[in-house]
């Protein structure tokens, strides 16, 4: 299973906007996630990151060009069809939690549940099970006005995990985040990706996010323009260790 | 969670939460008041029809309700009733406006009704003091007590005068209200036909013939039968009887359009501020719906929460107003006019209701139709 593509986009190109304001934001990008890698997308303001998470995610449909998500073709389907695969396949993290301020962590996880049929008892205990997983055992019942930052972001990945979907995708997870908070969230991203062996892709441009990384991909004015692999042999807590020692020593 | 997160949004915001209930608890209480007066006027109007077990009313030609029956049937057409094959009786009901001349002075109008209930026709109900017996002895008449001061009279006993003759109160009633607010004057048929003065001129005159059918016998023939032989006559089912008085009084005088349209109104006011405050609650939680659409909800999924908001005010606005309603129903009771609330009314008010708050999440539903899941990542 690790090492399977679970998520592919074949030339992409998007266009935004009509007439003089049009603008070309994807020309076309082509990239596969796996299964069990964490990957990184990274660039400047306006590169069209957050674009190709959204087409990724069948939030948007791409101009030209084709994704295909576990297997499945996305072309042509409607917007009722695209969201049934995002239900099916894709878990999404956003960099400001979008947690439903009115429910408690335990119902924003279970929302996620709901959404896709499933019910009752049972996903009570798989809601509160992906808590514990995301160190939140004891803030279940509390609502996200009562939670630090840190903590609604894993609430938001709790809810991505809940329905076991492929793909998770995150946009700028840490970017509202302290750096510890922030190491956590990685951290833990990294090792969904690697225990339960889903790909995971995160929209960045903290360099904080690198040494959790299998893969870091660039992008610059809408074209991938570079990709690194991490060095085999090492896993990210043992990168991120290294990363923090050589700023110890300068 | 459909529920749950309804209930949440609905209860984020008190204040819209309290406009939505008010907007709806007007809007019931409105419709309400409204249809109770509709129907408490229908069952003024048709209560005397009702309470008579004919099946075939004989009219003058014309006759536009119980009050307007005329006295221009006689005995000959009785008699003609009375040989159609299938007619077991044909009992005359006497029913005309009189004077009542008060006892300290003045008058009033009354609508004098007159019958022989031994004989099968109409007998008046509701007797709260006194009985059928006590009005056939001399000079009596049965009054419902909540007309006995407009009548002048304080109760049994009293005296008064009618038409041509002298008249006694000998009974009352409870609960018989008179739309024209001519209070009924319950009487035999001979005394009714003297109070009219009609003892003199035309013995015999008569408003209605109330006809009982033989066992067995078909409605439609002897109806036909009844028609091709009283050719001054119409004969009318108690049900068309009873719906040309509704038409007339409700209808031809405007006053239960008046009705029905101030429940219409009620039910737009009431539309349009849960509209309001749906729209507004709906637009205010527009991340959150974006944020289910792009975990991957289906539309309906989001339909289904905005409609459980709906739903939930409904049945709150709904209780509410119920309450209210139910207190100016009681407080009615005993004025001219008493509101009527019936199970059927308040199942009727419900499915309202709810039409209402389903028809006002329609804005907030087509404004979430339009929602780009894109905007999760503009926030």
């Amino acid at each position: 299973m690790t090492g399977e593509a679970v998520l592919e986009a074949i030339d992409v190109v998007k266009e935004l906007g009509s007439g003089a304001g049009k603008i070309t934001a994807l020309k076309g990008v082509s990239m596969t996630l796996k299964a069990g890698e964490l990957t990184l997308l990274m660039g400047p303001s306006g590169s069209g990151k957050t674009t190709l998470l959204s087409i990724l995610g069948c939030i948007m449909t791409p101009t030209s060009g084709m994704i295909r998500v576990a297997g499945n073709d996305t072309e042509g389907q409607t917007p009722e069809q695209l969201a049934r695969i995002r239900r099916d396949h894709i878990g999404y993290i956003f960099q400001s939690y979008n947690l439903f301020p009115t429910l408690s962590a335990l119902e924003n996880v279970r929302i996620a549940l709901d959404v896709r049929g499933k019910k009752g008892f049972k996903a009570a205990a798989r809601a509160e099970e992906c808590l514990r997983e995301v160190g939140l055992g004891h803030r279940l019942k509390n609502h996200p006005a009562n939670m630090s930052g840190g903590e609604q972001q894993r609430v938001a990945v709790a809810r991505a995990i809940a329905t076991s979907p492929s793909v998770i995708l995150a946009d700028e997870p840490t970017a509202a985040l302290d750096t510890t908070n922030g190491q956590q969230v990685m951290e833990l991203l990294a090792r969904i990706a690697k225990e339960q062996n889903r790909s995971v892709l995160v929209v960045t441009h903290d360099p904080r996010t690198k040494p959790y990384a299998d893969r870091t991909v660039y992008i610059e004015d809408g074209q991938i323009v570079r990709e690194e692999r991490r060095p085999e042999g090492l896993d990210a807590p043992e990168i991120a260790d290294l990363t923090k020692r050589r700023k110890v020593h300068g | 969670m459909i529920l749950t997160l309804a209930f949440r949004n609905l209860f984020h915001d008190r204040i819209r939460l309290v406009v939505t209930l008010v907007g709806i608890l007007f809007s019931i209480v409105l419709v309400a008041v409204q249809l109770g007066l509709y129907l408490g006027s229908s069952r003024m109007i048709t209560s005397n029809i009702d309470h008579t077990d004919a099946e075939l009313w004989i009219t003058t030609f014309g006759a536009k309700s119980f009050e307007d029956g005329g006295l221009l049937l006689k005995s000959a057409e009785r008699h003609q009733a009375l040989a159609t094959p299938g007619v077991a009786k044909v009992v005359p009901l006497v029913v005309s406006f009189a004077e009542w001349r008060k006892p300290s002075g003045g008058s009033t109008r009354v609508v004098v009704v007159g019958s022989d209930p031994e004989d099968g026709g109409f007998e008046p109900w509701g007797f709260r003091n006194g009985t059928w017996e006590d009005v056939k002895s001399p000079e009596g008449v049965a009054i419902d007590k909540s007309y006995l001061r407009e009548l002048d009279v304080t109760g049994i006993g009293d005296s008064a005068q009618v038409g041509e003759g002298r008249v006694r109160v000998k009974a009352l009633t409870e609960g018989i209200r008179s739309f024209t607010q001519s209070p009924y004057v319950y009487t035999t048929l001979a005394r009714a036909r003297h109070l009219l003065g009609l003892d003199v001129v035309a013995g015999d005159a008569t408003s209605f013939f109330l006809v009982k059918l033989a066992p067995g016998a078909d409605l439609e023939t002897v109806r036909n039968n009844l028609k091709s032989r009283l050719e001054s006559a119409e004969v009318l089912t108690r049900d068309e009887f009873r719906d040309r008085s509704l038409t007339t009084w409700l209808f031809k005088t405007g006053a239960g359009v008046a009705l029905i349209g101030g429940a219409f109104l009620g039910l737009l006011v009431g539309t349009v501020i849960v509209a309001q405050t749906l729209y507004s609650s709906t637009k205010d939680h527009l991340n959150e719906f974006a944020t289910l659409r792009a975990l991957g909800s289906s539309s309906g999924y989001i339909h289904k929460v905005i409609l459980g908001q709906a739903g939930l005010s409904a049945v709150i606005g709904y209780v509410l107003g119920m309450a209210i309603a139910l207190a100016v129903v009681f407080a009615s009771r005993d004025t001219p006019l008493p509101l009527v609330m019936t199970p059927w009314l308040a199942v009727v008010l419900f499915a309202v209701t709810l039409f209402m708050c389903a028809i006002s999440a329609l804005s907030a539903i087509m404004k979430v139709t339009k929602i780009d899941p894109a905007m999760v990542f503009n926030r």
